[in-house]
């Protein structure tokens, strides 16, 4: 096999070919210090308040897509055969200003200016993918984005001005999209690609038989999706993750496959590729899914890194549980299915042996009799890590409750079942008094840790209280049972 | 759309598309109005800068090569002696220039702003929070820094640590700062008589200013002892002083310039004096540009807040609900230096009354020392802690009496002579906050409303409803007298192109745009003539802190005096050159009208540089009428007062504990305007950062000090799903300012963050519907939906209806 000793991209309108990268790099010190691209801006280095965001196009399957991302957690590595687009390259060549900033302009949305590059970076991703948003969509747009002077208001209405001030048929992006696919396709083409800095190394593996060869060889490599959680380790604790094994260009980790069997996703779906398909299924999840971190993050991360990096306060292996979906794990050519909930051992230790790697994920599809619901329960609504996370799974029969499948997150140093109250529910009659019984049963499966996003006492009565929202919110009275969306 | 519409009418009850705001003022070069009058709408100077990342902040300045980075290195120990301090393996890192040690500092080895000499740049032989500065690593890159500064070998001796007020208060920990006392009559009799008497405690979390750019400074050094700082502080004059202070030099060796901020809400008033400093001393010392900039979680975690307060308190009334006394005892974490924790405290006690009249009062604050960071100026300065306070006390009343909260509040507002003295002695004399709080709940439908809130509670849902109508009054100046004044430097060049200067920091509130248009208007020309220059310790000298709400009243006032300066002499020019009165001098838009002649102005301009003029000015401002006598408790610290008022309405999980704002209305008052939709801007931006305040922005220190919120990730703001779900923001388009301010405006800055109390008082009222409002929750801020749970369920148990 031939290596490709260099990652290569384009940048606004430049080609970027570069052989010295070290692990840790980020595209944001790139940009910024590098390139001197300075209308980005670092507010937080953890992907939390957006004020460095800039587009990624990428081919996926043969189709260039552009999502916004969190540059300051974007390992630059991983932008092999991308298409970055920064502030600078969103008005024209004469200085005009698009559509987005514009409206930014008319309708005073920005006051110190520093978030600003931003929400407009939002913003254009919003207004090419849905030139006329509701309120509702601007604010999940936005959810990765922090303003502290605005009040946000301005920057709702400027959103929504800009529909009026520009199509995006007409855009730069849209209009050199065939010429930049192509440009693209040749960037990547097909190899693995090493590149490193003294010993700081990274490796993008050519297909995901390579990836699996290349584990084999080099066990203790940290395999890298989206970053946002490696991203972290790198920015705020100094670590060096060296050698690092990237997934995210692999289109086949991205396969999303709806069989009679299941709802099969490679581990590099992200959570946007997977929102539809999910929620195709399982309508409950819809709400919860844009819950989850923030629209960058959610482009970024993906489903199989929120469990394979096995923290207890992940979003989706709660709901993942709930379902009964299964893990596929792979080493070598030798593979192994798994529950998801057998997957997380212990606090920091998960069932994966050196050189293994969380290849796909299974989601039964869903079957009749079934009451679902996922809860998250977060100190802010949006873009907030979970106090708890509560996903049910409840089968009725003839007014009888015959299983019950019930996950939580936050709880415990896992995620993980709460048997004593599905046991509190399985075989109990349909009714308020079974729901009652099974939240005081949760008091024996869980001693909650106290910490800055809730007490012990906080986590257990509302994750016991959710038993009973379960009960009203299949009830269908008059009176709302959860404020609105 | 035209000024009046945007002030006058509330912008609609449903969601909705307005029109944009576009800027007025389209006519003829000359004659008619000029582009950017006073009270017009008129985009912030940078908007378009900010929107294609054009805009300069401090990190983005070309760094001259050879550039060097610096990185503090930070205390884990709450309170410790230290016993060794092994820097090798930081001095011996890849890329380590050097260190930087208390040793290393030529001058004073402080940065405490009221020259108490209580807080080291680099700590020595103690540490008294985690997260202080004990020294600074310099390298080639900041990665270098960052990583060498993790490497120091710290020998500590921990010493029993107190860090809250209340346990502060338990150890005997003592005040940072002197304590003040206001008293008017005799509380202590007053509440003996009173028919009823409540006595309760509200604890009020302190907030982090989430500035969205961190701390930041950048040091060039020059020629003999010179240095010129680029840095991103609210006071430049400050960081002056200070690095000066510190390198042992005089003043005039230190150049301080500040382009913009990336926000500052009284974060960078005296928080970046430390940065400055060591960014200077390491420049002088190696002899190159040296730039340092903490991480988030470094900057969180090394550097001051808004305080935190334990309120005790005590109320005496009538049936009616009538105030009778008021006792207070106000405790402040203030951390482990006094900082500004002074005129902090004592501003929390200056709005201890709100906007209502206490007839016996006896209020006093407890500056507490604690082993945390030293706290600092946040947006409101203490009053916001003294209003919710007040609000309290209402709440406690209304519930007590089974009256209306919005009842009650009138009941207790200023009034006439005998009711009209605050707790300080300074008599209110602008008194609108009745008229404010009347058309308020009229356009918001205050009372219908609450009824349909009672309604549905009524039914006994899991989801309640809560709606609160809460005043601001608050206190325009700064309480150091001698902080009210303002000085700008104007040039007039020989083309008629104008260079503005003044004293005043931009930080995204708009205050350059003000200050121009201001200009504009004195002499009458488009505002595009006027450059608005970065602020610089070069120009304008010995400023006061944009801070205090108090940036366009002094530096309006300072810049219209150097406009009128010129203007003067320009009219005496004209009268003299075309032999006509002065009268007969008008200017009018871009040009200058002597008798029946109208000449461009910049013909005009040049002609009078031909003539000799003099076409620079330094103008000069101070703030009439005020005095304050801290040790007698009484004088006119304040100007005059800003007004405001918001209703909310909130929804609330009766099972979670989660919530949402269902609707704000906001009336508020900045007396004419000098630009209705910037300070619209600052109205919304401000309460949605009081209502994160008092809701989801919790600081949560663990047992062992260290502060665990210390990122947006763990820290939460507001995001925009997060602002009312409708959202109503009008200024009282009639106010205009008594007291004779820049163009009668009103101060803007701080006083609409109270506005956010109503969030609070709406989601207590929620929970109150669990007991059928007999009792007032006892809800603690922030009320996280973990807080906004317990306390229902305190409600419940108390009630037997778990």
């Amino acid at each position: 096999m031939t290596i490709r000793d260099h990652v290569r991209f384009v940048l606004n309108a430049q080609e970027i070919a570069r052989a010295d990268i070290a692990a840790t790099d980020t595209l944001l010190d790139f940009i910024r210090n590098d390139r001197r691209l300075t209308g980005t801006k670092e507010g937080c280095a953890e992907g939390d308040c957006g004020a460095c965001t800039v587009l990624v196009g990428r081919l996926q399957n043969g189709v260039l897509r552009y999502q916004p991302v969190n540059a300051c957690i974007q390992l630059l590595a991983s932008l092999d055969a991308c298409h970055v687009v920064t502030i600078e390259y969103l008005s024209g060549p004469d200085g005009r200003l698009h559509a987005v900033q514009q409206a930014m302009v008319e309708h005073h949305a920005s006051q110190c200016g520093f978030c600003t590059p931003g929400f407009v970076m939002a913003l254009y991703a919003l207004w090419m993918a849905n030139p006329d948003p509701t309120e509702t969509e601007i604010e999940t747009a936005l959810q990765g984005n922090l303003c502290r002077c605005t009040g946000y208001e301005p920057i709702i209405r400027a959103a929504q001005a800009a529909t009026a001030l520009g199509s995006p048929a007409e855009d730069s992006l849209n209009r050199e999209r065939a010429e930049m696919s192509a440009r693209l396709a040749a960037l990547g083409d097909g190899r693995r690609v090493e590149v490193a800095r003294g010993q700081s190394r990274c490796i993008l593996p050519a297909s995901v038989d390579d990836l699996a060869a290349i584990l084999v060889d080099t066990p203790d490599a940290t395999l890298v999706a989206g970053a946002t959680d490696v991203g972290l380790w790198v920015t705020k604790f100094l670590r060096d993750i060296s050698p690092v094994v990237f997934l995210g260009h692999l289109d086949a980790l991205r396969r999303l496959e709806v069989t009679d069997q299941g709802i099969e996703m490679g581990a590099g779906v992200s959570y946007t590729d997977s929102h539809a398909t999910l929620c195709a299924d399982y309508p409950h999840l819809d709400a919860f899914w844009n819950r989850i971190a923030g629209w960058q993050i959610r482009n970024m991360g993906t489903i199989g890194g929120n469990v394979a990096n096995g923290s207890p306060i992940g979003d989706t292996p709660p709901v993942l549980i709930a379902l009964g979906a299964t893990i596929t794990l792979r080493k070598g050519d030798a593979r192994r299915n798994l529950p998801v909930e057998d997957f997380f051992v212990e606090y920091g230790k998960q069932d994966r042996a050196p050189g293994e790697f969380l290849e796909s994920l299974t989601v039964p599809r869903p079957a009749p009799g079934h009451l679902h619901a996922a809860y998250k329960i977060s100190k802010r609504r949006d873009e907030d890590i979970s106090s708890t996370c509560a996903a049910f799974n409840i089968r009725v029969e003839a007014d009888r409750i015959t299983e019950a499948r019930i996950a939580f997150g936050g709880m415990a140093g896992t995620p993980k079942r709460a048997t004593h109250a599905e046991a509190a529910l399985t075989g109990q009659a349909w009714s308020a008094s079974s729901f009652d019984a099974a939240a005081a049963a949760l008091a024996e499966d869980f001693a909650p840790l106290s910490d800055w996003r809730a007490s012990a006492e906080y986590r257990m009565q509302s994750s016991q209280n959710l038993f009973r929202r379960f009960w009203l919110e299949h009830q269908h009275g008059d009176a709302p049972v959860r404020l609105s969306a | 759309m035209t000024n009046e519409n945007l002030v006058d009418a509330p912008l609609g009850t449903q969601k909705r598309r307005d029109p944009p705001v576009t800027e007025q003022l389209v006519g003829s070069p000359q004659g008619g109005p000029i582009r950017g009058a006073v009270h017009g709408n008129l985009a912030h100077d940078s908007a378009v800068k900010h929107v294609t990342g054009r805009a300069e902040y401090c990190d983005d300045i070309a760094e001259p090569a050879g550039t060097l980075h610096a990185y503090l290195g930070l205390s884990t120990r709450a309170h410790a002696a230290i016993r060794g301090l092994d820097l090798d393996a930081v001095r011996t890192a890849p890329g380590v220039v050097g260190v930087l040690t208390a040793d290393d500092i030529p001058g004073v080895n402080d940065v405490s702003p009221t020259g108490r000499d209580d807080e080291p740049i680099f700590a020595t032989g103690k540490v008294e929070f985690w997260g202080q500065p004990i020294f600074a690593v310099v390298a080639e890159t900041r990665d270098a820094a960052r990583r060498a500064a993790l490497l120091a070998r710290v020998d500590y001796e921990d010493l029993p640590h107190a860090l809250d007020p209340e346990a502060a208060q338990q150890a005997g920990m003592g005040y940072v700062t002197p304590p003040l006392t206001l008293k008017r009559g005799d509380a202590a009799s007053a509440m003996q008589r009173a028919p009823h008497r409540i006595a309760g405690k509200l604890r009020v979390g302190g907030q982090d200013h989430m500035y969205l750019e961190g701390h930041i400074a950048f040091a060039i050094p020059g020629e003999d002892d010179d240095v010129t700082v680029h840095s991103s502080t609210q006071h430049p004059s400050e960081a002056q002083h200070m690095v000066a202070h510190v390198l042992g030099v005089p003043s005039n060796a230190v150049t301080v310039n500040v382009r913009r901020m990336g926000g500052g809400f009284g974060g960078k008033e005296t928080q970046m004096n430390l940065f400055c400093s060591v960014a200077a001393v390491a420049a002088k010392k190696w002899h190159r540009a040296v730039k340092i900039r903490p991480d988030r979680d470094d900057d969180m975690s090394a550097t001051g807040k808004r305080h935190d307060f334990v309120i005790d308190y005590e109320v005496g009334f009538d049936d009616d609900g009538r105030i009778l006394a008021v006792t207070g005892e106000f405790a402040a974490r203030c951390g482990f230096s006094s900082d500004l924790s002074g005129p902090v405290t004592d501003r929390a006690l200056f709005h201890a009354d709100n906007a209502y009249f206490y007839p016996d009062v006896l209020l006093n604050s407890h500056p507490m020392k604690t082993h945390t960071v030293s706290n600092t100026a946040f947006r409101g300065f203490g009053g916001p802690q003294g209003v919710i306070a007040a609000e309290r006390i209402i709440e406690e009343i209304a519930y007590h009496r089974g009256l209306d909260s919005l009842e009650v509040r009138r009941r207790n507002f200023y009034g006439e002579a005998g009711r009209d003295v605050t707790p300080y002695h300074q008599t209110v004399e602008d008194n609108i906050a009745p008229r404010i709080v009347q058309e308020l709940a009229e356009s918001c439908d205050y009372e219908t409303r609450r009824a349909a809130v009672r309604d549905w509670n009524a039914r006994g849902g899991v989801i309640r409803r809560g709606i609160a109508l809460t005043p601001v009054k608050f206190g325009i100046s700064f309480t150091a007298t001698w902080y009210n004044q303002a000085g700008a430097l104007l040039h007039v060049y020989s083309d008629g192109s104008i260079h503005l200067n003044h004293g005043g920091t931009e930080m995204g509130q708009g205050l350059n745009t003000k200050v121009a248009q201001v200009v504009a208007d004195e002499l009458q020309v488009d505002i595009d003539h006027i450059k608005i220059t970065r602020t610089t310790t070069e120009k304008v000298p010995n400023t006061s802190a944009t801070a205090a709400s108090s940036g366009s009243d002094l530096n309006g006032m300072a810049a219209q005096d150097a406009a009128l300066q010129i203007k003067e002499r320009l009219i005496a020019f004209a009268a003299e050159r075309w032999q006509t009165e002065a009268a007969n001098v008008r200017f009018i838009r871009n040009a200058v009208q002597i008798g029946s002649e109208t000449i461009a102005f910049p013909e005009f301009i040049r002609e009078a540089y031909m003539a000799r003029i003099h076409l620079s000015a330094a103008g000069f401002y101070k703030t009439p009428k005020i005095h304050w006598d801290r040790d007698t408790g009484k004088g006119r610290p304040f100007y005059y007062f800003a007004y405001g008022a918001a209703c909310s309405e909130v929804s609330v999980d009766t099972l979670t504990g989660e919530y949402r704002v269902e609707r704000t209305d906001i009336l508020h008052d900045v007396g004419r305007s000098l630009n209705p939709v910037i300070d619209k801007g600052q109205v919304e931006g401000a309460f949605v950062q009081g209502m994160g305040w008092l809701t989801t922005e919790e600081l949560w220190w663990d047992s062992k000090g260290q502060l665990r919120t210390h990122a947006p990730s763990t820290y939460k703001i507001p995001l925009a799903s997060d602002r009312p779900q409708v959202f109503n923001v009008a200024l009282a388009s009639w106010s205009e300012n008594r007291e004779q301010t820049i163009k009668r405006s009103k101060a803007v800055g701080e006083p609409p963050f109270m506005l956010g109390i109503s969030v609070f008082e709406a989601l207590s009222h929620a929970v109150a519907s669990v007991d059928n409002y007999r009792t007032c929750p006892r809800l603690d801020a922030p009320a996280t939906p973990e807080c906004v749970l317990m306390a229902i369920t305190r409600l419940q148990a108390s009630q037997g209806t778990v």
